[in-house]
C-alpha cells in the first residue's frame, strides 16, 4: 500500500530527538522545536524494541486495540450468587491477580482466603482454614482474570458471593465483580474477623438479592455513561468513586424501594450503598475489564489488557501475547496512611483495580480528581502533569471519558509497552494499601507504579513474535 | 594529583553537549583530563584508558563523571564548572501551574503539534525505532544518526512508502526543506535547483557554490549514503525525486552521489526520465567532475551564467616547503575525497582513513606517510568526540604537529560554515595557521560557507587570511593551488 506523497512545505515546528546542537540550529532559524526528553530503551531491550518497533502489524493493531476499547459497552445485566453465574463449585475461589501459591501468597491474600473458606463453612476457625488452604485438600484457587472476572485487592471470590454481571453487547462479553464491602476491616483488604464474615453474609442475604431485584426489575444499568459522569465530577474511577456511587444509587433507587422487601432492609441496603464511597469501584472495574478484553487478542498489538496484582507479583498482559502473563515482584505503595499506621505495615501492591488504569482512568485520569490529590500523597500540579505525561504512554484517547480541567481531552487510553520502556515512564497507578499482616484491613492509599521488568518481558515476548524486518 | 570517577544515575544527556561539556571542564587550569560521558561500552573503555576504575554492573543509562586533577583545588573547581555546564545543557523543564512535561516519545511529540518533519540524531542502535516512530506519525524523517543496520534502513523507507513521506538518511547529515536547514546546513537563498544527495558536504558544498553564483535551492533532501547500495535500491531518491518533481519552486533537479550500484543507476535514471524535469546526475569519483563543475552545470541548466568565484590572495611567492609532502585535514569527508582524486591524478597514491581504491590506508597511529589526507569527520576519528565541525580542537592539534613535520610540504584545509557548526571555526584554527605559514608551511583553505550563515563567510575569510591562510572557496581550486604550490615533485609515493 503506498499512501501519496506529503508534500514538501516549509517547516514551522520540527520533533527533535537526540543531539540538542541540532535542536538549537532549528530554534536560531525561528522553527517550533518539539523536542524529546529522550532516553535510551529501558534494561537493554534496544533490540526488542526494535524488532517490536519494525513489526508491520503494530500501528494497525494498537488501532483496532484502540478502536475496540473505545467501542466497548458497559451494562449491569444482573446480579448473582457466583456460583451461578460463574459455575464456581464448593472449595474453588478465584483471587486477584497473576497466580499465585499458598507459600507465597502474601498476608492480606491468605487472609482473604481464610475469611472466603469460612464465610463457605469449610472450616470453623481462622486456624483450620489456614490449615486446609496450606494442604490445598479439596480447596483451589486462580486468578479472576481466568474468568473474566475482576476483584478489587485480594479479590477472593467464593460460590457463594453474590456478583454484578455486566455486558458488553458490542462485543458480545461478559465481566464479573463482587460486591464492594466497604472500608476498614474487610476481607478484601485481608481481614476475617467475625464482622467481616457477618457482613459479607449479610451481603448474600440482604443486598444482593435487593439489587438482583432492582436490576431484573428496573432493566439494565448503563454503567459506561456513569463512568464518563463520574470523571467529569471528580472521581478518577479508582480512589475516588463518590459521585459514582451516588449515581449507581439514584439508578437503582426506586427500584428497590419498589421490591416489596422488608423498609427495614430497603433502608439498610441503602444505608450500606451511600454510606460506602467506593460501592462503585465494583462496577467501574469490570466495566473497564469490558474495554480492555475487547482489544485482547490483537497479532502485533502492544497495548496493555491487563494489569494486575495478588500483594506479591504484578503481573500484565498485553493484546498481542493472548494470555501470557507478565510477572516481576510487586512495588509497595508510597502515600498517606490511616492512623497509627505507617510505611512497615503496608504491603505490596495488590488488587485487580489496577484495570482502571488499563482503560484510561484512575491514576491515568489523576488531573480530573484534584480532590484527593492529597489523600494519597500528592499534588495539584503533580496531578495535572501526571495525566498529561499518561498520553506519552498510551496509544489514543477516550472521548466518552472527558477530563474537563484538561479541556475536556478525553482519558489517555491503551497503554503501549514499547513507550513505556523507551521513555521509561510507568502507568500511574492510585491505589488502597493492605497491611502486610492477614487479617489487619486497610492502611493506608497512595501511588505506586508497576515494576519496569513486567514491560521488560512483555516487549521481549512481542519481539519474539515479530516477524524479521 | 587527585583522580574522581563518580557514576550519576538517573539523566540522560546526548553525546555532542557531554562531549562539549567534557572539553570544557578539561580546558580547566591543572585539569589533566576530564571525561564526562554515558557508561556505554566505547565510554566504558575510554574512562578505562584514562585510568579510571569503574564499578562493574555500571549502566549505559548511567553517566560517568571522571576528573583527573592536579589538586584538590582544581577537582573542586572542575566539579563546579562541570555543574554548570551540565545544569545549561539540562532541557528546559515544563514551567507553570498545568503545563505539559517534555514529550518522551517522538510519537508523543508528534501529537503535541503541527510538527512536519522529523530530526532524529539518537545514537545509532536505537534510532530506528524513533525514527519508525516519527514515520509512523506522517512525517518526513531525516535521521542523522549513523551506525544503523541496514536493514533496518530498508524497514524503514519502506515503511515510508506506506504513510507517504520521506526518509533522509540515515547518517544523512544535510538538509534544507523549503528554506529551513537541518544537520549541517548553510543558509542559502531560495531558488530553483532541487537536490537530492547522498553525500552531506557534498551537498553543503553545491548549495554554496550555487548561492554564490546567486542561484538559490528549493530543497536539498539527503538520502543517506546507502541508499543508491543494490540493497537499499535507491528507494529514498526515488521518492525524493517525486517530491521535487511535485515541488512547484523546483525547476531543475540535481542527483548527487558517488556512483551508484548498476541495477539502481538505472532504475533512478528510468525514473528521473519521467518527472518531466531537467534531472543533472552528478556522480562524485575519480573521472568524475568536481562539485564545482557541477554547481556550473546546474547554473547554466536554469539559466544564469557561470563563473569561477574569487580565490582570495594568494601568499606572494610563496611555494611548498622543499621536498614536502601534501597535508589535507578535513571535516568533511566529500571534500576530502574530492581532494585525494585531484591530488592522485597528480601525485599518485595519497596515504588516508578514507582511502581511494589504490590509496594508501593510514596506520592506526594516524602518522602521516608521504602525501596524506585525514577525513576527521570519519565514524571512527568521532567516536568518544565531537565533530571537527563542531569542535576544531583535534584538527588545531594536528595542524601543530604537521607544522612540526618537516615533511610537511604544504597544508589543505577545509573548513566548513553553516547551521550547527563551530560559532567561529576560523577563529580556533587561526592561531595554528599562523604558526604553519611562519614555519614556511603554506596553509590552503577551502572555505565552505555564505554570506548569511550564521558565522559569515565574509568574516570568517577575513580571519582566516589576517592568519596567512590562502582561502579558496572551490574545493577542487584549493586543492589544485596547494598542488601547484608543492614544490618540485620528487615528492615519491
Amino acid at each position: 500500500m503506498t499512501t501519496p506523497l506529503r508534500p514538501l512545505t516549509t517547516p514551522t515546528a520540527v520533533v527533535t530527538a537526540g543531539a540538542s546542537l541540532l535542536a538549537d540550529a532549528l530554534d536560531v532559524q525561528g522553527v517550533t522545536t518539539l523536542r524529546v526528553d529522550w532516553a535510551p530503551p529501558v534494561d537493554d531491550t534496544g533490540a526488542a524494541v526494535a524488532a517490536v518497533m519494525g513489526d508491520l502489524r503494530r500501528r494497525a493493531g494498537n488501532a483496532l486495540a484502540l478502536e475496540r476499547m473505545l467501542a466497548a459497552e458497559a451494562a449491569l445485566v444482573d446480579v448473582r450468587p457466583a456460583a451461578e453465574a460463574l459455575g464456581l463449585e464448593r472449595g474453588q475461589f478465584l483471587h486477584a491477580g497473576p497466580p499465585v501459591t499458598w507459600e507465597r501468597a502474601s498476608g492480606p491474600m491468605r487472609g482473604a482466603l481464610v475469611g472466603a473458606v469460612l464465610l463457605e463453612g469449610l472450616a470453623d476457625t481462622p486456624e483450620a482454614a489456614e490449615r486446609l488452604l496450606a494442604s490445598g485438600d479439596g480447596v483451589t484457587w486462580e486468578p479472576c482474570h481466568h474468568r473474566g472476572a475482576v476483584g478489587p485487592m485480594a479479590g477472593v471470590v467464593s460460590p457463594s458471593m453474590w456478583m454484578f454481571e455486566l455486558r458488553d453487547e458490542v462485543h458480545g462479553t461478559t465481566s464479573w465483580c463482587s460486591l464492594n464491602e466497604g472500608l476498614g476491616k474487610v476481607l478484601r483488604y485481608g481481614a476475617y474477623g467475625a464482622e467481616v464474615i457477618e457482613r459479607l453474609r449479610w451481603m448474600n442475604a440482604v443486598l444482593g438479592p435487593l439489587l438482583q431485584h432492582a436490576v431484573r426489575a428496573g432493566g439494565p444499568v448503563d454503567v459506561k455513561a456513569i463512568v464518563a459522569q463520574m470523571v467529569q465530577m471528580g472521581d478518577e474511577g479508582h480512589n475516588r468513586n463518590r459521585a459514582g456511587t451516588l449515581m449507581f444509587l439514584r439508578e437503582v433507587l426506586p427500584a428497590m424501594i419498589d421490591s416489596g422487601r422488608p423498609t427495614k432492609d430497603v433502608a439498610e441496603a441503602v444505608r450500606f450503598v451511600s454510606g460506602n464511597d467506593h460501592f462503585f469501584l465494583n462496577l467501574g472495574m469490570p466495566a473497564c475489564k469490558l474495554q480492555t478484553t475487547a482489544a485482547r487478542d490483537i497479532p502485533g498489538s502492544t497495548v496493555v489488557t491487563v494489569m494486575a496484582r495478588n500483594g506479591t507479583d504484578f503481573g500484565i498482559q498485553t493484546a498481542g501475547t493472548g494470555d501470557t502473563w507478565f510477572t516481576a515482584p510487586a512495588n509497595t505503595p508510597e502515600g498517606l496512611y490511616l492512623g497509627s499506621y505507617g510505611p512497615d505495615d503496608a504491603n505490596p501492591d495488590i488488587g485487580d483495580s489496577a484495570i482502571t488504569e488499563t482503560a484510561g482512568i484512575g491514576g491515568l485520569a489523576m488531573a480530573t480528581a484534584p480532590a484527593i490529590v492529597r489523600f494519597v500523597g500528592g499534588s495539584v500540579p503533580d496531578a495535572l502533569a501526571t495525566t498529561q505525561r499518561m498520553y506519552d504512554i498510551t496509544v489514543g484517547e477516550n472521548p466518552a471519558f472527558a477530563i474537563p480541567i484538561l479541556e475536556f481531552r478525553g482519558a489517555p487510553t491503551g497503554i503501549d509497552v514499547t513507550s513505556v520502556v523507551r521513555s521509561g515512564v510507568l502507568p500511574q497507578i492510585n491505589t488502597g494499601m493492605a497491611g502486610r499482616v492477614a487479617g489487619t484491613g486497610q492502611v493506608g492509599a497512595g501511588l505506586v507504579t508497576p515494576p519496569m521488568a513486567c514491560f521488560t518481558q512483555a516487549v521481549r515476548a512481542l519481539a519474539d513474535r515479530a516477524p524479521a524486518l | 594529583m587527585t583522580k574522581q570517577l563518580q557514576v550519576r544515575r538517573g539523566s540522560y544527556v546526548d553525546s555532542v553537549t557531554l562531549m562539549q561539556v567534557s572539553r570544557r571542564v578539561a580546558s580547566l587550569p591543572d585539569v589533566r583530563g576530564a571525561l564526562v560521558a554515558m557508561a556505554t561500552e566505547l565510554n566504558l573503555d575510554l574512562a578505562a584508558s584514562m585510568g579510571f576504575e569503574v564499578p562493574t554492573g555500571t549502566a549505559p543509562s548511567e553517566m560517568l563523571v571522571g576528573i583527573d586533577a592536579e589538586s584538590e583545588d582544581a577537582l573542586a573547581a572542575a566539579l563546579t564548572e562541570l555543574e554548570a555546564a551540565l545544569s545549561q545543557a539540562a532541557a528546559p523543564s515544563a514551567t507553570g501551574f498545568g503545563s505539559a512535561p517534555a514529550p518522551v516519545t517522538v510519537g508523543a511529540a508528534a501529537r503535541r503539534g503541527e510538527a512536519t518533519i522529523a530530526l532524529i540524531s539518537t545514537p545509532g542502535p536505537f534510532a530506528f525505532a524513533d525514527a519508525v516512530d516519527a514515520v509512523d506519525a506522517g512525517l518526513h524523517t531525516m535521521v542523522f544518526s549513523d551506525n544503523v543496520p541496514v536493514e533496518q534502513e530498508v524497514a524503514l523507507k519502506r515503511r515510508a512508502q506506506e504513510t507517504g513521506v520521506l526518509v533522509m538518511g540515515p547518517d544523512c547529515g544535510t538538509a534544507v526543506v523549503g528554506g529551513v536547514g537541518l544537520g549541517f546546513a548553510n543558509v542559502v537563498r531560495p531558488g530553483p535547483v532541487g537536490i537530492v544527495a547522498a553525500s552531506g558536504t557534498g551537498a553543503q558544498h553545491l548549495m554554496t557554490l550555487l548561492d554564490q553564483a546567486e542561484v538559490g535551492v528549493s530543497h536539498c533532501l539527503g538520502v543517506g549514503g546507502r541508499d543508491l547500495s543494490a540493497e537499499v535500491g535507491g528507494l529514498s531518491t526515488l521518492r525524493a525525486l517525486d517530491l521535487l518533481a511535485d515541488d512547484e519552486a523546483t525547476e531543475v533537479v540535481v542527483v548527487l552521489s558517488k556512483p551508484p550500484a548498476a541495477s539502481v543507476a538505472e532504475k533512478v535514471r528510468a525514473h528521473a526520465a519521467t518527472l518531466g524535469k531537467p534531472v543533472l546526475f552528478a556522480l562524485l569519483g575519480p573521472g568524475q567532475p568536481t562539485v564545482t563543475d557541477v554547481a556550473a552545470e546546474a547554473v547554466w541548466a536554469v539559466g544564469s551564467s557561470w563563473t569561477d568565484p574569487e580565490p582570495g590572495p594568494g601568499p606572494a611567492g610563496a611555494a611548498g616547503r622543499p621536498g614536502g609532502y601534501l597535508r589535507g585535514l578535513f571535516a568533511g569527508g566529500t571534500l576530502c575525497d574530492e581532494a585525494m582524486v585531484l591530488a592522485t591524478g597528480r601525485l599518485g597514491p595519497v596515504t588516508s582513513n578514507i582511502p581511494l581504491d589504490g590509496g594508501r590506508r593510514i596506520g592506526d597511529d594516524l602518522a602521516s606517510e608521504g602525501h596524506t589526507m585525514i577525513d576527521f569527520g570519519d565514524d571512527r576519528l568521532t567516536q568518544g568526540r565531537p565533530h571537527p565541525m563542531i569542535d576544531g580542537a583535534a584538527r588545531v592539534e594536528r595542524l601543530l604537529a604537521e607544522t612540526d613535520d618537516p615533511d610537511t610540504g604544504v597544508l589543505l584545509l577545509d573548513v566548513v560554515l553553516g547551521l550547527g557548526a563551530a560559532d567561529d571555526p576560523a577563529g580556533e584554527l587561526a592561531e595554528a595557521v599562523v604558526r604553519a605559514t611562519a614555519a614556511g608551511v603554506p596553509v590552503v583553505v577551502s572555505l565552505i560557507g555564505t554570506r548569511d550563515d550564521p558565522q559569515g563567510l565574509d568574516a570568517q575569510r577575513a580571519t582566516l587570511e589576517r592568519a596567512g591562510a590562502w582561502v579558496h572557496l572551490s574545493n577542487a581550486a584549493a586543492t589544485t593551488a596547494a598542488l601547484d604550490l608543492l614544490a618540485t615533485p620528487e615528492a615519491t609515493a
